[in-house]
């Protein structure tokens, strides 16, 4: 990607700093420690009223379902960034698709045709661009960040929504980076059962992508 | 044959075409495209697979210039 001037949108968010690498790593560590902080006393409740009264297991039980349910909750969260829209009607549809298939790869279109992301190699990663939002396999394949950001326009194609994305992610990757809301970071398993059964493939594809890039994130 | 397009809801629109040397053509090019960046479009050159260009003024030498709405957090 080139080492563009800022995206104009970043002026937007003025009072965010610009994403780079670390801030990433940093954000996905702070990421998982919420996660932690929200889920473990709702384990350390059930093991200590177990362990004051085994008959209390029902309360328990309600506090682990409590532990479990929250990391699934945001994984569920950062799933619907690549959930698909309703469609435009079919003609400018096919124009639309004519653009983005000239935009990308042989191997992009047809990871696109099948999944309906876009997959694009990115130096802070790969990403895989849907219609309202993308997804961003971190160097090694561990952790996967999902980020909600689209074009606030009705009425326009599919094909479009991703080119819209695509383009400015091309632009200056940091800056669409940093425009993007995180709604999600975490591990790839945890995501890949959320997100819709067509989205997987391309999921794979991603983590198979970032497994031979590195360093991790 | 270059062209500027716009993304809109019919997939794309063709808003200008030129040749090099058209000085005619050129202009109305240019003048298309800075009615699209007031209008609140930015300008996108595709540069290949992986790279693309923001520009502010029409590139007369690009194949094809793109524009597009301005992308927000959702």
């Amino acid at each position: 990607m080139s080492a563009a001037p800022a995206l104009p949108e970043t002026a937007a968010v003025h009072w965010r700093p610009r994403a780079d690498a670390r801030r990433l790593r940093a954000r996905g560590r702070t990421w998982t420690l919420t996660t932690v902080a929200h889920t473990v006393p709702f384990i350390a409740t059930a093991c200590w009223l177990f362990s004051l009264e085994p008959l209390s297991f029902p309360v328990g039980l309600a506090a682990l379902a409590h532990a479990w349910m929250i990391p699934e909750l945001y994984a569920r969260r950062g799933s619907n960034v690549v959930r698909p829209r309703p469609r435009a009607e079919a003609g400018p549809e096919r124009v639309a698709l004519g653009l983005l298939g000239d935009l990308v790869g042989h191997e992009a279109r047809a990871l696109h045709a099948r999944t309906g992301l876009v997959p694009e190699r990115g130096t802070l990663g790969v990403w895989l661009v849907g219609e309202a939002g993308a997804l961003l396999v971190a160097p090694g394949g561990r952790r996967v960040f999902c980020w909600c950001v689209q074009v606030p326009e009705p009425g326009l194609p599919s094909a479009d929504r991703i080119a819209h994305l695509l383009l400015a992610l091309r632009a200056d990757e940091a800056g669409f980076a940093t425009v993007a809301n995180l709604a999600f970071s975490g591990a790839p398993w945890r995501l890949r059962r959320r997100i819709p059964a067509r989205a997987r493939p391309a999921l794979d594809a991603g983590i198979r992508l970032a497994r031979v890039s590195s360093p991790a994130v | 044959m270059a062209r500027l397009i716009r993304m809109d809801t019919t997939g794309h629109t063709n808003l200008a075409e030129w040749t090099a040397g058209d000085a005619a053509a050129e202009e109305l090019a240019v003048a298309e495209f800075r009615r699209q960046l007031d209008a609140g479009y930015y300008a996108v050159v595709s540069e290949g697979e992986g790279r693309a260009r923001q520009v502010a003024e029409l590139p007369l030498d690009a194949e094809l210039v793109i524009l597009r709405r301005p992308i927000a957090g959702g």
